[in-house]
Order: C-alpha cells, then sequence, then structure tokens
C-alpha cells in the first residue's frame, strides 16, 4: 500500500465536554483532492483546526509524511508544508496583492532572516507564476483590502498555494462565488492538484462535482460515508442527515 | 500625496531641525532638544505599536534604564580617585558596588545605554510573547513593570539616590555641560541621532520584516498560518523599542542634568503613548511631530496652569482616539474624504454637472 500523506488517526476534540470531533479518522495520498461535506456543525472546519494545530484533540493523532505531527505549533506545522484557508477570507488588507504573494512564498520566515529588502528572483519567479493561475496579474499593486469578494478568495488560495506546502486545507473556498467564479475555483483546484494535495470542504454540490474528486461526508464528528459524489448521493443515511435536507431547503 | 511630497517635507522638517540655533533663543533650543530626545523614544514606540500592534504603557522603564546607566557613568567620572557618589556616603555604604564602577568606562557606559534596555525589552517580550500572551495583558503587563521600576528605584536609595534620583554631574568626557557650545552640538547630536533613527524605520518600513509586522497588527493568526512565528518578530520590534528608549533616556538627561523615579513611571509612560497617538501611532513623521506637540503643549501649559496638565493630557487623549484616530497624519486623508463627500454632495443634488464633470477629472 502506497504511503499516506496525510494521516488523521481516531482523533477527538472536546469543547466542554462536547465531542465535536468524535473519534474520527481519514486518509490523504499525495496530489490528491479529497472533498469533506456535511451539515453545519459537523465537524468539517475543526477537523482543520486539529491538522493545522489550532485546536489541540484529547485523543488520537495526526501523522503528515509519516512524522508525528499532533503537538507541534502551528507554524511549525506549516513549515513541514500543510497551509491553510480559513472560511472568512484571511489575507492581509493593508498589503499590496504582490506583498501578501510574496511572504506567503518565502522559504525563510525565521525573524532574524527577514531583514532583506525586495523580493527574491525565486520568490519572485513564484508569485509571478501564482498570480497568472489566480489571474490576479493586473491587480499586483492593489491593496488587497480593495479587492473583490470572489479576487480574495482567490488571493488566499494562491497564498496557501504559494506557500512551499503539498497539503492544502481549504475551508469553503467557493462560499459567496458566482457561478462563473466557482467553477473557475474548481478549475483552478484541479489544475493545480497535478502537484499538490487538496482537502476541501464545502456545501455547494454544484461545486464539489466540479472537482470530480472522492467525497467524504461528516456527520456529529464523526466520517459517515466515504465514496464517489454518485455513491454518496445515493445513500440513504447521507440523504437523511444532509443532501435530503439541503433539497428540502431548496425547495422551501 | 504625490510621491516626491513625503520626501521632501521630511527634508524640509530636518533643515529647520538643524538650523534651530540660528532662530532659537537658548531656553527654547533646550526645550526642543529634549523633545527631540524623546522623539527617539517615540519613533520605537511606533514600531512596536503602530507596526506591531502591541501596545506597551512601560516605555517610561527603558528609557530609564538608558538614563540611569549613563547618569552612573557622569556620577563616577565626576569623582575624586578614592571618593564615593554622595548619596552612597550618606547612606552608609563603605564602597561603590561593582555593577556601578562597571560604568565608569565611556565606552562601557555607552554599549550600557544601548544593551541594557535592549536586554530588558527583549527578554521581557520573549518571556510573554512566547507564551501568546498579548493585546490588553502585555499593556498591563508593562504598566504593573512601569510601576514597579520606579518603586524599586525609590526603595533601594543607597544605590540609585531614591526619590530624589540622580543629578549633580558637570562633565560628559570632559566637557562642561552648562558650556553653551557643549549645549549646542548636544543638539546636533540629537538631532543626527533621530535623524539616524527615523532612517532606520523607513529601512525597516521596507524589509520583509517590516511587512511581516504589519501583518502581524493586522492578523496575528493569519501570518502564523503561513508558517511565520509572531513571537519571534514581535520580540525584536520590542527590542527595538526597548534600544531607541535607553538613547532616547540618555540624551534626555544630558539635556536636563537629572534623573529621577518621577520621569520613569506609570505617568511618564502614559504621556509617551498619547504623544505617538497624537501624531498617528503607525506614521514615523507624524509621531516625530506629536511628541513635539504635546510635549511644548506639556511645557506650555504646566508653566501656565500646573494642575491643567494631566487633565489636558486625559482630555487630549480621548480627542484622538475618538475624531482622529490616525492623528496628525490623519488629516490629509480626513481632508480629502471631507473634500469627496462635499463632491458627492454637489453631485447629488444635480448642480453645475460642467463643474462636476472637470473636478472629478483632476
Ligand atoms: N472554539 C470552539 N468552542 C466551542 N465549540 C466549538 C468551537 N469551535 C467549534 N465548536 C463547535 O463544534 C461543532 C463543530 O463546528 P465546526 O465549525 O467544525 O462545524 P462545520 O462542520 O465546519 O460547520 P459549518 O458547515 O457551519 O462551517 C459546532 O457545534 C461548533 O459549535
Ligand atoms: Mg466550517
Amino acid at each position: 500500500m502506497q504511503n499516506a500523506l496525510l494521516s488523521v488517526e481516531n482523533i477527538t476534540v472536546s469543547f466542554d465536554g462536547f465531542n465535536a470531533l468524535d473519534g474520527i479518522s481519514l486518509r490523504l495520498m499525495p496530489t490528491s483532492i479529497r472533498v469533506l461535506i456535511g451539515p453545519n456543525g459537523a465537524g468539517k472546519s475543526t477537523l482543520l483546526d486539529t491538522v493545522i494545530g489550532n485546536v489541540r484533540p484529547t485523543k488520537g493523532r495526526i501523522v503528515f509524511r509519516g512524522e508525528d505531527i499532533t503537538e507541534l505549533n502551528e507554524y511549525k506545522i506549516v513549515r513541514r508544508g500543510i497551509c491553510r484557508k480559513f472560511q472568512a477570507p484571511g489575507i492581509l488588507e493593508n498589503l499590496s496583492v504582490l506583498d501578501n504573494l510574496s511572504l506567503a512564498a518565502r522559504p525563510r520566515r525565521e525573524s532574524w532572516r527577514s531583514f532583506g529588502v525586495g523580493i527574491d528572483s525565486s520568490v519572485r519567479a513564484r508569485v509571478e507564476r501564482v498570480l497568472e493561475r489566480i489571474g490576479l496579474e493586473e491587480k499586483r499593486h492593489t491593496m488587497a483590502g480593495q479587492l473583490s469578494h470572489g479576487q480574495k478568495q482567490w488571493l488566499e488560495i494562491g497564498m496557501v498555494v504559494s506557500s512551499h506546502a503539498d497539503l492544502l486545507l481549504l475551508d469553503e473556498p467557493a462560499a459567496g462565488m458566482s457561478l462563473d467564479e466557482s467553477a473557475q475555483t474548481a478549475e483552478l483546484i484541479r489544475s493545480l492538484a497535478s502537484d499538490h494535495s487538496f482537502l476541501v470542504i464545502d456545501h455547494d454540490m454544484t461545486f464539489v462535482e466540479q472537482l470530480s474528486a472522492p467525497v467524504s461526508v461528516m456527520h456529529m464528528g464523526r466520517m459517515l460515508k466515504e465514496g464517489t459524489l454518485e455513491e454518496i448521493q445515493r445513500d440513504p443515511q447521507v440523504i437523511a442527515v444532509y443532501l435530503g435536507r439541503e433539497k428540502e431547503e431548496a425547495v422551501a | 500625496m504625490k510621491k516626491w511630497l513625503r520626501p521632501a517635507l521630511d527634508l524640509a522638517l530636518l533643515a529647520a531641525l538643524v538650523a534651530a540655533p540660528l532662530y532659537l533663543s537658548a531656553y527654547h533650543l533646550s526645550l526642543l532638544g529634549r523633545f527631540l530626545a524623546m522623539a527617539i523614544l517615540s519613533l520605537g514606540l511606533c514600531l512596536v505599536w503602530g507596526w506591531s500592534g502591541v501596545l506597551s504603557l512601560g516605555q517610561g522603564v527603558f528609557w530609564g534604564l538608558g538614563a540611569y546607566v549613563l547618569v552612573m557613568h557622569l556620577k563616577l567620572v565626576g569623582l575624586q580617585p578614592g571618593d564615593m557618589p554622595d548619596f552612597m556616603l550618606w547612606s552608609g555604604l563603605d564602597h561603590t558596588p561593582g555593577w556601578w564602577t562597571l560604568f565608569r568606562h565611556p565606552a562601557v557606559a555607552l554599549a550600557g545605554v544601548l544593551i541594557v534596555p535592549t536586554v530588558a525589552a527583549a527578554g521581557l517580550a520573549w518571556l510573554v510573547f512566547n507564551r501568546r500572551v498579548g493585546g490588553i495583558y502585555f499593556a498591563l503587563i508593562t504598566q504593573a513593570l512601569a510601576l514597579a521600576f520606579a518603586t524599586l528605584l525609590i526603595s533601594e536609595q543607597a544605590y540609585t539616590g531614591g526619590f530624589n534620583g540622580l543629578t549633580d554631574f558637570t562633565t560628559v568626557l570632559g566637557h562642561y555641560i552648562v558650556d553653551p557650545s557643549f549645549q549646542r552640538a548636544l543638539y546636533w547630536i540629537t538631532v543626527g541621532a533621530l535623524a539616524a533613527a527615523f532612517l532606520f524605520c523607513r529601512w525597516m518600513g521596507k524589509t520583509n520584516f517590516g511587512k511581516v509586522l504589519l501583518a502581524i497588527r493586522d492578523g496575528e493568526s493569519r501570518i502564523r498560518f503561513l508558517g511565520y512565528n509572531p513571537a519571534g518578530y514581535k520580540t525584536i520590534a520590542f527590542a527595538i523599542g526597548g534600544a531607541f528608549a535607553g538613547i532616547s533616556g540618555a540624551l534626555y538627561v544630558l539635556h536636563v542634568g537629572v534623573i529621577s523615579p518621577a520621569m520613569v513611571g506609570v505617568m511618564p509612560s502614559i504621556e509617551m503613548v498619547v504623544a505617538v497617538a497624537v501624531g498617528g501611532r503607525s506614521s514615523f513623521t507624524g509621531v516625530i511631530l506629536g511628541t513635539l506637540l504635546v510635549n511644548f503643549g506639556k511645557d506650555w501649559i504646566s508653566s501656565a496652569m500646573p494642575e491643567m496638565w494631566q487633565l489636558s493630557i486625559g482630555l487630549l487623549f480621548i480627542l484622538v482616539v475618538t475624531l482622529l484616530p490616525k492623528g496628525l497624519a490623519g488629516i490629509p486623508e480626513l481632508g480629502r474624504q471631507i473634500t469627496e463627500r462635499i463632491r458627492r454632495r454637489t453631485a447629488r443634488r444635480g448642480v453645475e454637472p460642467e463643474v462636476l464633470a472637470i473636478t472629478q477629472k483632476n
């Protein structure tokens, strides 16, 4: 069996006695996309929080490329090669698009090594490639705070991509986007999956379909079902707790 | 603002400061020199608070460390061989302690002025920021530190001169401090130190380090999730703030000829923060102007109506925070917003469309 890039093993996370994650496990292979869906409060964001070290599990462990990273600080986990996009856009509003990307792309992030002025040529080249991919070449000198919502989301995906991470965790990257924008985002993620792995959370089934990747369904802190989107959509349990409800809402 | 305007204004300010001995009386020149020394501290606070978002209510401590180290040196060089500082004799000490005599050599004293406050600031910051303590808790810790520092200075009278502090020093590197030519030289040294500090800050703002600081201020967790450890950045920024405070304190005592616990405690530390807020906490030019304005204001109010000073500084702080959150540095932007609003209002009334088109083109 191929070695997993990320392996989440029996993780339990408890907030004041309430188990937001309840012994959940998940394995991700290199250069693959995995979609994570589930009703509100299922624990999807909490799972990403735990992988990135923002939330500490009470039980279980997380192994990345064979190394146990459960107890590491966030910034150390990031330097090992995992980067996360938050549900709310987390760009640096008072810096230009270029500065946002180049801060993410710098290989040396220790404070005492940051006294250079300007951007190294290797970082520059990397940033230029990302700018082109996220379609913000024209906006490079714009303050990030002045971008439209969709552009902010792309910029943040760009930041996550330009960080030297191999595993990218995206929390609802297409939220608030128009149909067009969200199709472009799916296309972007698929094109990037040739040399990255993605764990993507989203509620929008059209977007999930466009990603054409295996889907894991979470419910009440547990993994309910894993499979292709078609299998998931036919599964009576999934329909009962999640998809059925979405349909009712759509009808109502 | 046009691109050349800002450096041009900075240069004009520098020229006005360099030439000040030509047009200011000795008294006003000495005041200006003092306040320019304070402005070095403000630049440090600008990096710490304005750029990294770390509010320090204890800059007086680092300022005081720089000042006390220099004054210890000045007291020692004023002694006849074998003598002890007067207040130590009165307190019944039989010899000058080693950590005092260490600073007899001018090079050691100069190094001490830089190193002691820097190390103190770095140590505090490293301890606190690595534990993820920040924001208001850090501000409270620094305020407690200022209180403790002043209290310690008062209680250890035998070593610190106690409540009255240290004074009566006459020469520095063989020059008489009261000599007008020395006073003028001291003034220019202060201007030079301030200009150097200013250029350092400007450079710092352009480095990646400066950009990470801004990012920490605006979203500490975001930058952490890009693989940066904010504690390291904030510690270095705070250490620089400490170094600037120390230099500022050392220059200041040369201008005033005395240092005492009342100058380093809670109230002076708060005044330092108010001066920076008035200037605009993230603008280097702004904090220099703010410091001059607040300190000249203080001088004027405390001689006209001494009891009004604390009240006025409180009022000033409230006014700035509510009406002018970006301080003096925010005035140009505020002006632009107001003209914009007026223009939009005229536009809504639909008057004189041609005039409107012309203004919009400009
Ligand atoms: N810091 C916290 N403290 C207490 N409870 C929390 C905390 N974070 C999350 N929770 C709870 O944990 C549960 C899972 O939340 P989580 O944000 O992971 O859900 P989600 O699957 O991402 O939902 P959504 O689709 O709405 O984003 C929720 O019941 C939430 O209220
Ligand atoms: Mg969520």
